[in-house]
């Protein structure tokens, strides 16, 4: 079995923090467990992708285009821009909330509308999972857990092998102690979230 | 971050972890580096951790002074490893290449970290050349757990040669993650005793002739040790009349894509096992060489197919199957369908039909920077000027709307090639600098151009911290860690002691006044050198200092002609579908800049 999860986001949103519990979670799980992260310049608000591949005979840090059984993406257009890196069976999570790049804040660029870019995903794969994982960290208590929320929604991706609890566990041990019931509920609510939208 | 300090277990560790892990089982007792992408996490850590490790460890002002202190630890009989990103080498070359004639007592190790597809680099320069160049044994591991391993093998290299050796990593090491079981910690002096031997380590001419000689031997030697290193290993299919010959993070690509060959697989890779190599070549069918950027593996194959009359199709770079150019991935190995096996591939989604907007990295919300460059975009106008800036955060004042950066070559050399602009052109020559840069080659060309009377500004911008690479402190921020506390440099005193005449300081984000100071600046016939202050935003989140209450606009004074976008292009600013500008109080770290260029004084900080 060899399984990849490709994360995509923006700097500053999560992205590696995730990656972390996933990892964590694959290697107590008992799979041999490669990653690959993006540091230095590219964090400075730019785009950013963490490969996440475990199972029996990993070794490569990289993942071939098209390769990602799941790809977590925390910005539409970064999950838009980055879906060559799956196939028609792969799972595709995205989260709603825009981070608008700063030249088209300023104005010198535009962004599309977030429904043509799910639409145009919808194009070319029939596996497309929209979450607002933003709201759903305010109704747990604070938007910064919008990672938690992405992370219970992979645990409801049907034929993900990590099992629920040790996903919840492996979050409970990455995150601060006083954020830890925040985290925990936002993960609860990614979870039910995703697994209706599988039904 | 993992504990890299607890005696046995396992982590999932990034490979910059893994290295460090392998230094404090290796018992290494001395560490030194100059920050750079991708070696920088290992020292991140160390600041944090050298003490408990029982090490001493410093940031340096630049690679070759702590290529330098590591050598002298190491000649002491003390355990010592100086890293640096693959152009700090480049600045460490001139003690490398001498180190390696009077050799080491302690084993030192020295860490060159490659870029390959220059994810945070000017080039993407193979420093694989360094080793046959400076005669010095070379290791390259492929994963992080091997690269934990192979610091503790390495050692032992360099103590039975008494040679310092070149550690050579990528990014896609020193960036992976991989899961890394911790062994037992080897104790080594912390302190040694430096044995005089002048017909060693005094390197005069008489000497080096003689040390030459003794370096071609220990040279000789290495490849003995080479030969029979279990660093060198064959792995796969042996019986197959294919044969793949691969190192570094290649290995991993090949390992997992390519089914049916042979592979030779090389840790140990200066001097190259040549026996190893002739023997696993003949009587093959076909020979595949895998390997990032230049045909180093390659050519040294075509010689030693030639020196033992082998001859068997080299399928590599010289053919033109694979790239010189770029880093290897899974995917790359595509081209070499017609000779071996391979997975099959999935096929990819087409691309979306949606234009997306790029999202290059951008200097933060409440850069200091936005308003340095603001600031000099004004005071220069529209007279003819070359702008010379240099390696760090800055560097993205290369974007719009400042377009700052006409020429960038690598540290300090904003300051060298400003001068030679100002004297080779009518054009007005500006140079930006880091304070953390200025400190590892900045100080030097403004001698120069003190004593060459270079017409020519030259802009330090002080952030107080080695921003780009994760926030290391630098001589302008003094040291508190590992048990010494020190006190910052002063860049003005400094400035001033060169007997510059212009020096003024100047507060970034007072953008309205920096313009004024920035125009005297540019019109002074000779060197004139600003100081450009304010906190990094990054750094100000990490210490949870608040600067000052958000920003917001107020949309009856403001007139819509959208000076702060244009100029400060802070990404807290943001344009709205009507046409209104708003700040986003979840980005606005309330420096005002914005409001220091509105005409209308429509920017306000938030009362409350």
């Amino acid at each position: 079995m060899k399984y990849c999860v490709q994360i995509v986001g923006v700097g500053g949103q999560g992205v590696l923090l995730a990656s972390m519990v996933l990892g964590n979670a694959a290697m107590d799980a008992g799979y041999e467990v490669a990653m690959s992260e993006i540091h230095g310049m590219a964090q400075r608000g730019g785009s950013v992708l963490c490969t996440l591949r475990f199972g029996d005979d990993i070794i490569s840090p990289l993942e071939c285009d098209g390769g990602a059984d799941l790809m977590l993406g925390f910005e539409p257009a970064e999950t838009c821009r980055n879906i060559t890196l799956c196939n028609k069976d792969s799972v595709i999570i995205t989260n709603l909330g825009v981070v608008l790049p700063s030249m088209v804040a300023a104005g010198f660029d535009t962004y599309p509308e977030v429904d043509d870019i799910i639409e145009s995903m919808k194009k070319v794969s029939d596996n497309i999972h929209t979450i607002d994982a933003t709201a759903l960290a305010m109704e747990a208590g604070k938007a910064v857990a919008a990672n938690a929320v992405m992370i219970g929604a992979v645990a409801a991706t049907p034929g993900f092998p990590l099992s629920k609890d040790l996903l919840r566990e492996k979050l409970a041990e990455n995150v601060p102690q006083k954020f830890l019931d925040l985290n925990l509920k936002a993960f609860d609510l990614g979870y039910e979230h995703a697994k209706s939208s599988h039904q | 971050m993992a504990d890299l300090l607890k005696d046995t277990g396992r982590a999932l560790l990034l490979g910059n972890e893994a290295i460090t892990r392998g230094l404090i089982e290796a018992g290494v007792r001395f560490a030194s580096t100059y920050p750079g992408t991708p070696s920088s996490e290992v020292g991140n850590i160390l600041e944090k951790i050298s003490d408990d490790a029982g090490m001493y460890f410093e940031f340096s002002t630049n690679e070759k002074v702590a290529f330098e202190v590591s050598a002298a630890a190491a000649v002491s009989g003390v355990r010592s490893f100086a890293f640096m990103k693959h152009v700090g080498l480049n600045v460490a070359a001139e003690p490398l290449l001498t180190l390696a004639y009077s050799g080491v007592r302690g084993g030192m190790l020295v860490m060159t970290a490659d870029d390959p597809f220059a994810h945070s680099s000017q080039n993407e320069q193979d420093n694989r050349f360094y080793a046959p160049l400076a005669l010095v044994p070379m290791v390259e591991p492929s994963t992080p757990a091997e690269g934990k391993e192979m610091v503790a093998a390495a050692y032992e290299i360099s103590e039975e040669l008494s040679m310092p050796v070149l550690f050579r990593t990528t990014t896609r090491m020193n960036h992976a993650r991989g899961i890394v079981s911790f062994g037992p910690r080897k104790d080594t002096p912390a302190k040694g005793h430096f044995e005089k031997d002048d017909a060693r380590f005094v390197c005069v001419p008489a000497n080096a002739r003689k040390n030459r000689v003794l370096l071609l031997e220990r040279n000789r030697k290495a490849l003995e040790l080479s030969e029979k290193s279990p660093l060198n290993f064959i792995t796969g299919n042996a019986d197959s009349d294919i044969g793949v010959i691969t190192s570094g993070v290649s290995y991993t690509y090949v390992k997992e894509c390519m089914s049916d060959v042979a592979i030779l697989k090389l840790g140990f890779t200066y001097p190259l096992p040549e026996k190893k190599i002739a023997e696993f070549i003949k009587g093959k069918k076909k020979i595949i060489i895998v390997e990032e950027l230049e045909p180093y593996l390659e050519d040294a194959v075509y010689r030693i197919m030639g020196q033992n009359g082998i001859a068997v199709p080299v399928i590599g770079k010289r053919d033109g199957t694979l790239p010189r150019e770029g880093e290897f991935s899974p995917d790359v190995l595509k081209v070499l369908a017609e000779h071996v096996k391979l997975i099959d591939y999935p096929v990819k989604l087409d691309k979306p039909d949606v234009a997306l907007p790029m999202r290059p990295p951008t200097l933060c919300a409440g850069c200091p920077h936005r308003g340095t460059f603001a600031a000099m975009k004004k005071a220069v106008g529209n007279r003819p000027a070359v702008f010379a800036s240099d390696i760090g955060c800055y560097t993205l004042g290369s974007a719009p709307p400042f377009k700052l950066a006409d020429f960038v070559l690598c540290m300090g050399g904003g300051a060298g090639t400003a001068g030679g602009f100002s004297e080779a052109t009518d054009q007005k020559a500006v140079a930006f600098i880091g304070d953390s840069t200025f400190f590892h080659s900045g100080i030097a060309p403004l001698v120069s151009a003190k004593f060459n009377n270079h017409n020519l500004t030259l802009v330090i911008l002080d952030n107080r911290i080695t921003a780009m690479t994760g926030q290391q402190p630098n001589p302008g921020t003094g040291r508190n860690f590992g048990g010494k506390v020190t006190e910052p440099v002063d860049i003005e005193k400094l400035v001033r002691g060169i007997g510059i005449e212009f020096v003024e300081i100047v507060d970034a984000f007072d953008v309205k006044k920096t313009t004024e100071t920035m125009k005297k600046a540019v019109d002074f016939d000779g060197v004139s050198v600003i100081i450009s202050k304010g906190p990094c935003q990054v750094d100000i989140k990490r210490k949870k200092v608040a600067l000052g209450k958000p920003y917001a606009v107020d949309g009856n004074s403001c007139i819509k002609c959208y000076q702060c976008v244009k100029t400060i292009a802070c990404p807290a600013l943001q344009k709205k579908a009507d046409g209104s500008i708003e700040t986003d109080p979840s980005q606005c770290v309330g420096c005002g800049m914005c409001a220091s260029v509105c005409p209308k004084d429509a920017i306000r900080e938030v009362s409350q």
